[in-house]
């Protein structure tokens, strides 16, 4: 076990599976000699080459198409939108054409191909460049779309997504590039779908939440532990397929549950698993599930708005101190 | 009767050659017609989008593939499929949405496909699929396989940003592709003139550094032989092209329109005077390749193909209700996480879905 950077367990996933298999190549916009915008891709280019290392042009639309194309002939690619706010103008690849293939012909061909898209916001990076669009993904048959919160679990299931042999959206958040923890030296090491993990444990409520949103939950947990409360922190890590199993046992124990996300509340992650504790732990829950997300704005440049506008520490602390008044916990 | 070319390219050409290639159009012509007839019966649903009149651009170019090259078209694909080879009767059975269809069921007339044959689809959105073609080349080549992709589209398509983009990425990374363009001179109502700041579509080739040709779409020889030169430039050299033939559609967009509000009759005339099926009948029994009697037994086989077609269509099951969760994921270890979340499941809406009126 070696501690690295959530970018760097990117990095050698990428690396373990150009090696490993001949039909994986990556594709997008400056991840060559440039290394990527967020030097993911570093070294890459000199190791494997322009051909298995491919630099496009700044045509989202074309090269996510063409990762379609080539996925469908049988080879493997991973694409880089350089941000999740450039996949956009793809959209239609990704949603008319990648997810609907294998079915609507009738099961005789996939696409066995990796969107890796970076998100998020923090950085005064403003309103077209700071949103957390997973959640529209999720909702969308043919896709599977994962959001790791750990190194360990980026290097895991992005080994995972590129031997998926379906379409898989893979979300990155820019402001964990640099948090770092360990991950496995075995190169055979993955991360299977569809499973949540309990990262914490604790018995007085729940906070459930994806990507970044783990890492300010589990700080959130640690405030809470000063005043003697313990909370449970599930990391959702994939959002389709969902893991309901997982976070309705948690609920069941701890009877109080806080969605955190960096999207918008409204229509969301959040939104969705609302629902489905609703479902199946009517009688387990002692309040409404709570939601915590962005501001309902599109993200302003001033930090002081900017913060404001974000789920920080404060706002999922405070949702959680809330809701166990309402409890008559506090 | 046809320009000094078209007689140039008839010299050499063989009576199997000759045969083959007016019986696929002949096929089309017909299948396309009876399944106008189907529509109307309320046999089959949805859009569809019929290729009457376009016949000679469909064969020529895809008679043109080599084993290995992969096809690509747009949602006017019945003829592709058919000239690809693809059973007639898989091709109606889709049609009437059934699961011997070739995407059992799943696609319809939009989203034929043909993956032994190498043909890749029948695609929606306009434009979309160029892309797509484009990376089906760029596989070609990375895997060093000496073939080449034909890339059908409407003129529709050529306005739209991923035509731009397909292009460009074809020339910048120089892969083995033809774009083909069959100019039917209207997307939906509208005509290239309106919608094309450079109506001669071949044209835009030049933007690209690409290759760019025109040639008449009614003419089933000049389309071929076109299209075998550009797909062998594609194949050996990796010169992507642009290939525009011009053709007509004697019917409307697709079975719900007319055709009529933003054409004259006389305009729809004067293309069936050029007919390309008639045409090359006439230039193959002139020239002693397929007589007159032998061209009338081509139009009775492909009628009564057809009619069996229509036929075993007709006799063939739906696909079964409790496939409809099949095919939206390759593994079915997904599939199971999926099925936990339907109705009825442990985390899914209350009640059965085989309970639910159909």
């Amino acid at each position: 076990m070696a501690d690295v950077t959530y970018r760097e367990a990117l990095r050698r996933a990428l690396d373990d599976e150009l090696d490993r298999d001949e039909s994986v190549f990556l594709m997008g916009e400056e991840i060559g000699r440039f290394e990527g915008s967020y030097k993911v891709t570093a070294g890459l280019w000199d190791k494997y080459g322009p051909t298995r290392v491919r630099e496009t042009p700044i045509s989202e639309e074309g090269f996510v198409g063409a990762g379609i194309g080539a996925a469908m002939m049988g080879l493997r690619p991973v694409v880089e939108v350089m941000t999740i706010n450039f996949i956009l103008v793809a959209m239609d690849q990704v949603i008319n054409h990648a997810a609907k293939i294998r079915y609507m012909f009738g099961g005789s061909v996939g696409v066995p191909m990796v969107i890796r898209a970076p998100g998020g916001a923090g950085a005064q990076l403003t309103a077209q460049h700071s949103q957390s669009l997973e959640g529209w993904f999720a909702g969308c048959p043919g896709l599977k779309v994962v959001a790791p919160a750990t190194p360990a679990d980026a290097y895991g299931m992005l080994k995972t997504a590129i031997r998926d042999d379906d379409p898989v959206l893979f979300c990155e958040n820019l402001v964990m590039y640099n948090v770092t923890g360990s991950i496995p030296d075995d190169p055979g090491f993955t991360v299977p779908f569809g499973r949540a993990q309990v990262i914490r444990e604790g018995t007085d409520l729940t906070l459930v939440a994806h990507s970044y949103a783990v890492q300010r939950a589990l700080r959130v947990a640690d405030r809470l532990a000063q005043d003697g409360i313990a909370a449970e922190v599930v990391d959702l890590r994939s959002l389709r397929p969902l893991d309901v199993d997982t976070v309705a046992e948690s609920v069941r124990k701890t009877n109080r549950v806080v969605v955190a996300e960096e999207g918008w509340s409204t229509f969301g992650v959040g939104a969705e698993l609302a629902a489905r504790i609703s479902h199946v732990c009517f009688d387990d829950l002692d309040a409404p599930v709570e939601r915590v997300g962005s501001a309902e704005v599109p993200m302003p440049y001033s930090k002081p708005l900017e913060r404001a506008a974000l789920p920080l520490e404060s706002k999922i602390e405070a949702a959680a101190r809330n809701l166990l008044v309402e409890c008559g916990v506090l | 009767m046809g320009s000094p070319a078209e007689t140039d390219l008839a010299v050499g050409l063989d009576a199997a050659t000759a045969r083959r290639l007016f019986k696929q159009m002949a096929l089309i012509r017909r299948f396309e017609e009876r399944t106008e007839e189907q529509y109307t019966r309320a046999r089959i649903g949805g859009y569809c989008h019929l290729a009457i009149g376009e016949e000679a651009s469909s064969v020529g170019a895809i008679d043109a593939l080599a084993a290995g090259d992969c096809l690509f078209a747009s949602y006017r694909d019945h003829a592709t499929a058919l000239a690809v080879g693809s059973p007639a009767a898989a091709v109606m059975a889709e049609l009437f949405g059934k699961e011997t269809g070739v995407a059992h069921g799943r696609g319809g007339s939009m989203h034929l496909l043909d993956v032994e044959r190498r043909f890749f689809g029948g695609w929606g959105i306009v434009g979309a699929h160029l892309p797509i073609a484009a990376g089906a080349a760029l596989a070609l080549d990375q895997t060093g396989r000496p073939n080449a992709v034909l890339c059908q589209f409407g003129d529709g398509a050529v306005a739209t940003g991923a035509f731009h983009e397909a292009m460009n990425l074809a020339a910048v990374w120089h892969l083995p592709i033809v774009f083909h363009v069959i100019n039917n001179l209207y997307g939906m109502g509208t005509s290239v003139e309106q919608s094309s700041a450079e109506p001669e579509l071949w044209k835009r080739a030049a933007a690209y550094r690409m290759h760019g040709e025109r040639v008449d779409g009614n003419d089933v020889l000049a389309v071929r032989e076109a299209a075998g030169r550009l797909l062998e430039l594609a194949r050996h050299d990796h010169q992507p092209a642009l290939l525009e033939t011009i053709t007509y559609r004697y019917r409307g967009h697709s079975v719900a329109d007319a055709g009529k509000a933003y054409r004259t009759k006389e305009e729809i005339q004067s293309w069936r005077e050029r007919d390309p099926i008639t045409r090359f009948g006439l230039l193959i029994s002139e020239r002693g390749l397929v007589s007159a009697a032998e061209i009338e037994t081509v139009w009775q086989e492909v009628a009564s193909e057809v009619s069996e077609a229509i036929d075993q269509a007709l006799a063939a099951a739906p696909p079964p209700r409790e496939s409809l969760y099949d095919h939206v994921y390759g593994d079915p270890a997904t599939g199971e996480q999926f099925s936990r979340m339907r109705a009825g499941a442990p985390f899914g809406e209350r009640g059965e879905e085989a309970s639910w009126p159909t």
